[in-house]
């Protein structure tokens, strides 16, 4: 056991895994915002990004880590909230192309904002688990403590975000608002309420993975959100944009994918193969891997 | 004397340069079906989008149960006990039937398992297709899940948009004897906009006749049934 466990293929997998959680996350927090307000918000990553940094600030003040986990969550939420009150609401039944040049810009003034407040500069939050490897007898097992804290956080998002949409009244409400608003009134859902809050939870799990990547060894800098965005982005849509189990399960795909094209081929096919496994998914099932929607022309 | 379900009074409404509805006004009484008619583009459906405040009135008011609801917001007319089946049904293809009746109890807080058993027993078709996606439904069924939508809320006020559109003769029918059965038994006031003239007289108790936005003729159904010139000009009914 113990030697499969240290085996290099067991080590890619753990080490993939470790990685394609985060880009799961990422795409998580893009398919809630979907199925309550039908925009693909590409500047999911940097909201998430500031909403850290805003934690982070915090925690020098000597904060601990949890508390910083729990204020970058609940800024999340806040900025979440407000980016739709004030920048979405108005583009809610104009042209597709609109909401995109405005998250766009939007994620250019994220980025310039931070590197104003707190410089571009790489800063760590220090994990109360250890980055280490386990060992055993000699031999490395490539999964560390904290790398099950990401695995455990990033399922219990999912299974959050995924029953809360299933199971719940709220989640059938939400689902109803993105997909037909105008009924959803008819009904006596209180739509605008319901499109603020789901912006505000997609904004809160991307805050849960941009604290666990600056927990780790890169850190978190203004920029580095966006990396994570594009691999999410993909993993969105490989797993279809209406499934959060489809949209982890796609990250991490691609992250197990990513670790043995790094150890097995040249390391510069790395951000080449997430694509290929974009074009190939699309060619197959259009909606996305997991999805039961039928695709649709944007 | 009752308090009208329904009063509007002097309802204009514009598109733009359009003028859509002219100094509308009438009452729809609890317990009674009026038929709202005319040719198309004649403000049917732009009535009752005012009526439930998806549009806003140019001028005019809209009084429900005697409170103005003018300027309130759609979802809390809904909340007032209006339910309205939007023209198209507006039935939720990617929610089963089941979800797309829980998402109509919701926000009326009625009892949910006792409401459902209720349309299911009103619905029979419903109950058998209760974990299937709307969208696999046939139009008739469609139409019954629209209407089981709206009825799980208790509304006192329900609005229906060519209900018969797309049906079979045989299913308007049946559908038409639903409506009333309906609205005898729970002393419903219902607005039914309906090209089918002819159904929509034979249920209705009152009726409204529209013309290029403005009321041609406000009087009961069997009266407007009666009058050769409406039923010619703007009914298409000729003999």
């Amino acid at each position: 056991m113990i030697d499969l466990l240290t085996s290099r293929v067991m080590g890619d997998i753990f080490l993939g895994v470790t990685q394609g959680v985060l880009y799961g996350l990422i795409a998580l927090s893009l398919v809630i915002v979907w199925q309550s307000t039908n925009i693909l918000n590409f500047a999911q990553g940097a909201m998430a990004m500031f909403a850290t940094y805003v934690g982070m600030t915090l925690l020098e003040h000597g904060l601990n880590y949890w508390a910083c986990l729990a204020i970058s969550v609940a800024a999340g939420f806040v900025i979440g909230g407000a980016t739709e009150r004030v920048l979405v609401r108005p583009l809610y039944g104009k042209p597709e192309i609109n909401s995109i040049v405005v998250m766009v810009g939007f994620l250019g003034i994220l980025e310039a904002g931070a590197v104003a407040i707190w410089g571009g500069t790489s800063r760590i939050i220090t994990s109360p688990f250890s980055l280490s490897y386990f060992q055993h007898n000699g031999k490395t097992i490539f999964l560390s403590p904290f790398a099950v804290l990401q695995i455990a956080a990033a399922v219990t998002v999912m299974l959050v975000v995924a029953g809360l949409f299933r199971f719940t009244k709220l989640g059938l409400q939400l689902r109803a608002a993105a997909l037909a608003p105008e009924v959803a009134r008819l009904l006596g859902v209180r739509v605008n309420r319901l499109l603020t809050l789901g912006w505000a939870l997609a904004c809160s799990a991307g805050a849960v993975a941009a604290v666990v990547i600056s927990s780790g060894f890169d850190g978190l800098t203004p920029t580095n959100m966006d990396v994570y965005f594009v691999f999410g982005f993909i993993a969105a849509a490989v797993g279809g944009l209406e499934s959060p189990l489809g949209a982890v399960l796609a990250g991490v795909l691609i992250g197990v994918l990513q670790q043995f094209i790094v150890d097995y081929a040249p390391s510069s096919w790395a951000s080449f193969s997430p694509v290929l496994i974009l074009v190939v998914a699309l060619m197959i099932r259009p909606q996305g891997l997991f999805s039961k929607q039928k695709a649709r022309r944007v | 004397m009752t308090t009208a379900a329904i009063a509007v009074e002097n309802l204009s409404v514009s598109y733009g340069a359009i003028k859509a509805l002219r100094n509308v006004s009438f009452t729809a009484e609890p317990g009674a079906i009026t038929a709202v008619l005319g040719a198309n583009g004649a403000g049917k459906t732009t009535l009752l989008r005012t009526i439930s405040g998806l549009l806003e009135p140019e001028e005019g008011t809209v009084t429900m149960a005697g409170v103005a609801i003018t300027n309130e917001k759609t979802e809390d007319i809904a909340r007032r006990g209006l339910g309205h089946v939007p023209e198209g049904r507006g039935v939720i293809g990617e929610f089963t039937v089941e979800e797309n009746l829980r998402l109509g109890a919701m926000a009326a807080k009625v009892d949910l398992k006792a409401g459902l058993a209720e349309q299911y027993e009103q619905f029979p078709v419903l109950g058998q297709r209760r974990t299937q996606h709307a969208a696999t439904l046939s139009g008739g069924e469609r139409q019954m899940l629209a209407m089981a939508r709206a009825l799980i809320a208790k509304p006192s006020v329900l609005l229906l948009d060519e209900p018969s559109l797309g049906l079979a003769p045989l299913v308007t029918v049946e559908l038409m004897e639903t409506i009333r059965e309906l609205c005898d038994a729970q002393g419903l006031a219902v607005l039914l906009v309906e090209q089918n003239a002819k159904s929509a007289l034979r249920i209705a108790h009152h009726a409204i006749v529209l013309h290029l936005g403005s009321v041609a003729a406000n009087a009961t159904a069997s009266e407007v049934a009666a009058d050769e010139k409406l039923r010619q000009y703007y009914l298409g009914l000729a003999e």
